[in-house]
């Protein structure tokens, strides 16, 4: 099912009682999610990414704009009725109820012409248990089942159902680095297999880059930038995106743009495409990605060495340099590379697609063309 | 060696540190509880001269044959019948009720937990006032069944079954504050996550409080029945606040007021009938309390 968001906006009435400011959880959201895609809403806590999924799921009503399934407005539809599963962040299983019973739940809500004889029920759910791997805990209570399994009976009751869209709140969080792991890939399969349009929200950058169709990154209620998740990540927007994504966080550094070439601190680090032409001299925020640092005995940038963490296939070595905005700055370095720690001073050289250039007041990407100093020829 | 030492002095050191608690325990309820059952054996006890026949039955034979001691019995038991299910399922009503109105909702809680603040014989002496009939008034009740025009009934001093529907009403009155206090925590308590699940699949409102709701909060449920059960075979002030402390003649009399009476009343002086009335209620008590037990293991989550 294809979801429209439409000019998607809910705001609440301020807590405090001084100011009667409104606050926005949600602005102007517009997004044609396609048919049987798997969506990552993506963002800090407070960013809206959960209000959004409350307004899908019918849960909250917006203040302003649209929601459609398909073809069909149900922005005023109650929740039952818009044939959505959702799976909330604790789960919410019924502990009284075994496995069997809780995913039964909403088959036995039926009425009327939709209702369904027992046998019925019982081969939809024993079908959505098997989907899930589950068959085997059907009578089980919830409070005996590990993290991963509830988190699988809490999708077995979303899904049994048949819902046009199914919902995931923070999916993965209650569970530990192991599982989190293999349940993202089992999300990955359970949608790939029912094809269902799926929405998930996290906080967690690399749970939704790993398995999503398309990243949605939101910021204070405002969407940052929506694409494939390699894409966001290889050209970010803003510098809010570009903080965001990525472990190692990306090293951040005051720098200047002046004579065809990309300074930090009193270093040029990079030269500008001979073809772009930016004549006069700005301030910009220079982010580098922790992969983008190459050791190199007269690489341009020097930094002053205060650590190494080795981490099996690569070390991380780190480092301090004045022009930095963190007190830290973190590269990621294959471990063939032998490095002289006894040296308090390191030299880098930068590849220049990792290098990206920020408007220093609006935070928005500048574009221009980097290259290596050695390609440019000229310095 | 050392280890072995040094955990036979920890052992000594826990005991040293339960011994308070042992010693008021000891004292104020085990030797009590002993000395009781062993009075109730001690036939023809004098509690003056310390002295006693000999040990048999006959003290519970006599208790159970004093035809005041089974209106006792009778009035106890039809008290928790009626007093300990009503009671639980109103205060189950209000704080449902309680529970899902938002305006005023702190005001309407203070006010249903004001009677749990009031003096006994104070509400006691009120309830009085509304039911009694005097050769002056016949009563605040009396005078609005009047209107339906039914005659006037002595709920005070008149037939047994109008004492036995002020007792009730009574109780259920007092006890109500406490059981919509710990009912509507127990609702609030509830993630509502799993109502918002229930929602989403479309389940009705009564589906959702009686699969959802009534489950999640029965183990409280279950306690307040309990303690209830208890509380209504210990009931004694209540009866003596409406009925006054000649409780064998207004036929009124509960299992604690004929212990009492035994020991203190104007036909008191007998400790071993007390005794074997008071092991008899422990016996009862006991045996309900059990049985509740058993029933709740297979209907509580």
């Amino acid at each position: 099912m294809e979801v429209t968001l439409q000019d998607l906006t809910k705001t609440y009435p301020s807590r405090s009682k001084k100011s009667r400011e409104l606050v926005v959880a949600v602005k102007d959201f517009n997004f044609k999610i396609p048919d049987g895609t798997l969506i990552g809403l993506l963002g800090p806590s407070g960013c809206g990414k959960s209000t959004t999924l409350n307004l899908i799921s019918g849960l909250q009503k917006p203040t302003k704009g649209k929601i459609f399934f398909g073809e069909e407005d149900v922005t005023n539809l109650l929740p039952e009725h818009r044939g959505i599963g959702l799976v909330f962040q604790n789960y919410a299983l019924y502990p009284h109820l075994t496995v069997k019973q809780n995913i039964l739940f909403p088959l036995e809500n039926l009425k009327g012409k939709d209702k369904l004889s027992k046998q019925e029920m019982a081969e939809k759910a024993m079908d959505i248990a098997k989907l899930v791997q589950i068959e085997e805990l059907m009578d089980r209570k919830p409070g005996e089942l590990s993290g991963g399994q509830q988190q699988r009976v809490a999708i077995a009751r979303a899904l049994v159902k048949m819902p046009r869209v199914l919902l995931l709140d923070e999916p993965l969080s209650n569970l530990d680095a192991r599982l989190r792991l293999q349940t993202r890939e089992e999300i990955r399969r359970i949608q790939k297999e029912t094809k269902i349009t799926t929405i998930f929200v996290t906080h967690d950058q690399e749970e939704a880059m790993s398995i999503s169709d398309l990243i949605v990154v939101m910021n204070k209620g405002i969407v940052q930038q929506i694409g494939n998740p390699q894409a966001v990540y290889d050209n970010p927007d803003s510098l809010f995106v570009a903080k965001f994504l990525g472990t190692p966080p990306i090293n951040v550094f005051e720098g200047q743009i002046k004579n065809q070439h990309l300074y930090i601190g009193e270093e040029a680090v990079l030269q500008l495409d001979p073809l772009t032409k930016e004549h006069t001299p700005r301030k910009v925020f220079a982010a580098v990605r922790p992969e983008a640092f190459v050791l190199k005995e007269d690489g341009p940038l020097s930094c002053k060495l205060s650590g190494v963490e080795v981490m099996g296939r690569d070390v991380s070595v780190v480092s301090t340099n004045s022009a930095s905005l963190t007190p830290k700055i973190r590269s990621i370095i294959s471990a063939e590379n032998k490095l002289e720690t006894a040296n308090p001073v390191i030299r880098f050289a930068l590849r220049p697609k990792k290098v990206f250039l920020f408007d220093k007041e609006t935070e928005k990407r500048i574009y221009v063309n980097l290259v290596s100093q050695s390609e440019g020829g000229m310095a | 060696m050392k280890l072995f030492l040094s955990q036979k002095f920890n052992t000594w050191k826990g005991w040293l540190y339960l011994l308070p608690a042992l010693l008021f325990l000891g004292v104020f309820m085990l030797y009590p509880l002993v000395d009781v059952f062993i009075y109730s054996f001690e036939e023809g006890y004098n509690s003056a001269s310390q002295t006693y026949f000999g040990i048999g039955m006959y003290n519970y034979s006599y208790v159970l044959h004093d035809p005041y001691f089974l209106q006792a019995v009778k009035n106890t038991f039809l008290l928790v019948l009626i007093t300990v299910p009503l009671s639980t399922g109103i205060a189950l009503l209000i704080s449902v009720g309680l529970h899902s109105i938002r305006p005023l909702r702190e005001l309407l809680q203070t006010i249903y937990f004001l009677p749990y603040v009031t003096n006994t014989l104070a509400v006691g002496l009120v309830f009085m006032i509304l039911f009694k009939k005097t050769a002056y008034s016949d009563g605040f009740v009396n005078l609005i069944l009047n209107w339906f025009g039914a005659g006037p009934v002595d709920f005070i001093d008149g037939p047994y079954w109008a004492k036995m529907f002020v007792l009730c009403f009574y109780t259920i009155w007092v006890v109500m504050p406490f059981k919509i206090l710990i009912l509507t925590s127990a609702l609030a308590s509830v993630n509502q996550d799993y109502y918002r699940a229930a929602k989403v699949d479309g389940t009705s409102n009564f589906r959702i409080f009686w699969k959802i709701t009534l489950p999640m909060i029965s183990p409280m449920i279950f306690y307040l029945i309990i303690t209830g059960f208890i509380g209504a075979f210990k009931a004694y002030s209540d009866v003596v606040a409406l009925f006054g402390t000649d409780l064998n003649a207004a036929e009124m009399n509960t299992i604690v007021g004929y212990v009492y009476d035994m020991l203190y009343g104007d036909s008191g002086g007998y400790p071993s009938y007390a005794a074997a009335a008071a092991i008899l209620l422990f016996s009862i008590v006991l045996t309900v309390t059990c049985l509740n037990l058993l029933a709740s293991q297979r209907k509580i989550h």
